[in-house]
């Protein structure tokens, strides 16, 4: 049986572990504050004769990696690379989820969104149009109420879809002003040289533009660890790094 | 005419007004931050209540409450809106 490995990103408290829990059936038990998921629970669940390994990442409201939560999210998605990388948003204060969801749409185009406390939405009478949010973020959008096992079918599906390989996301990305765009560009094509396919260059280019240095130290470490031979020797030489 | 003169800081709002930001004054990390809670150009905070002592002082932004000292809330540029 195929296993694959999904990440559940979001905010604190927008019920990750909840979900987690419910299509897992562990009942690994999180609070409710910032912070509380510090090492990283994973559990599995079968579907359709194959396996989903879920990671449970910290609950994040970002993921420039001003704390150490963020850094283990963030490098757990470029660095880990999981097949899908589940998006939990609160559907209650989705203008705060959006800032994460961008960010995560920047560093991969394996993303689902699931709107979650979908039925804490319907009482406040918030409506979402999960269809229009799928088309304008290009990806999958699915509401759903991991508290009362709503929706988790059809997430299911979308994810194994994804995982397979049978939907394709256009994901969006944040176009910024043109002499950034041109910095961007000119880093994106050296760094493509270096990293190829392996990392997202784009989402890099952006972060060495920003001066991320705790970034680049990763960076030097996983190229220098990489067992692929002289293209990986050369790029580990060409970021300055001694630990070839 | 200089902007600045006629923007306010946030910590010049009072308890129960509603705060227009337009300009986050603050470098690096702080303003990172402080961007990623909800606190952008275009973004109405309200001015929910002091702490006993009158700072910090805690805001509603974005849907959450979140507190700032008053060394974060002077840097944070905007108008209080009318009522």
């Amino acid at each position: 049986m195929r296993t694959y490995t999904i990440a559940l990103a979001g905010n604190p408290n927008t019920g990750k572990s909840t979900l987690f829990n419910a299509l897992t059936g562990l009942k690994q038990h999180t609070g409710n504050w910032s912070g509380k998921t510090v090492s990283l629970a994973s559990g599995y669940y079968e579907y359709k004769n194959s396996r989903f390994r879920f990671i449970d990442l910290p609950g994040t409201y970002s993921l420039f990696s001003n704390s150490a939560d963020e850094e283990v999210a963030r490098d757990y998605i470029v660095f880990e690379k999981p097949d899908v990388t589940l998006l939990v948003l609160d559907s209650t204060a989705l203008e705060r989820s959006l800032n994460l969801a961008l960010q995560v749409l920047e560093m991969t185009d394996r993303v689902i969104v699931c709107l979650n406390l979908m039925d804490e939405a319907k009482k406040k009478g918030i409506k979402v149009d999960a269809g229009k949010l799928a088309q304008k973020l290009g990806v999958p959008v699915i509401p759903i109420s991991a508290r009362n096992n709503e929706g988790l079918d059809t997430l299911s599906e979308q994810l194994l879809l994804m995982c397979t390989g049978s939907i394709r996301t256009t994901p969006y990305r944040m176009k910024y002003n043109e002499r950034l765009e041109e910095e961007i560009a000119k880093l994106e094509t050296e760094l493509k040289l270096i990293v190829g396919d392996e990392y997202p260059a784009r989402w890099l280019a952006i972060r060495l533009l920003d001066g991320d240095r705790k970034l680049i130290d990763t960076l030097k470490q996983k190229l220098a660890a990489s067992d692929r031979g002289g293209m990986i020797y050369g790029a580990a030489k060409a970021l300055g790094s001694t630990n070839r | 005419m200089d902007e600045t003169n006629i923007l306010q800081h946030l910590h010049q709002a009072s308890l129960g007004e509603r705060f227009l930001i337009e300009r986050v004054d603050i470098q690096g990390e702080l303003k990172r931050r402080l961007l990623d809670l909800g606190f952008v150009p275009g973004a109405v905070i309200e001015v929910l209540k002091a702490s006993p002592l009158g700072d910090p002082i805690s805001y509603r932004v974005a849907g959450t409450v979140i507190a700032l000292r008053q060394e974060e809330s002077q840097l944070i540029w905007g108008k209080v809106m009318p009522s």
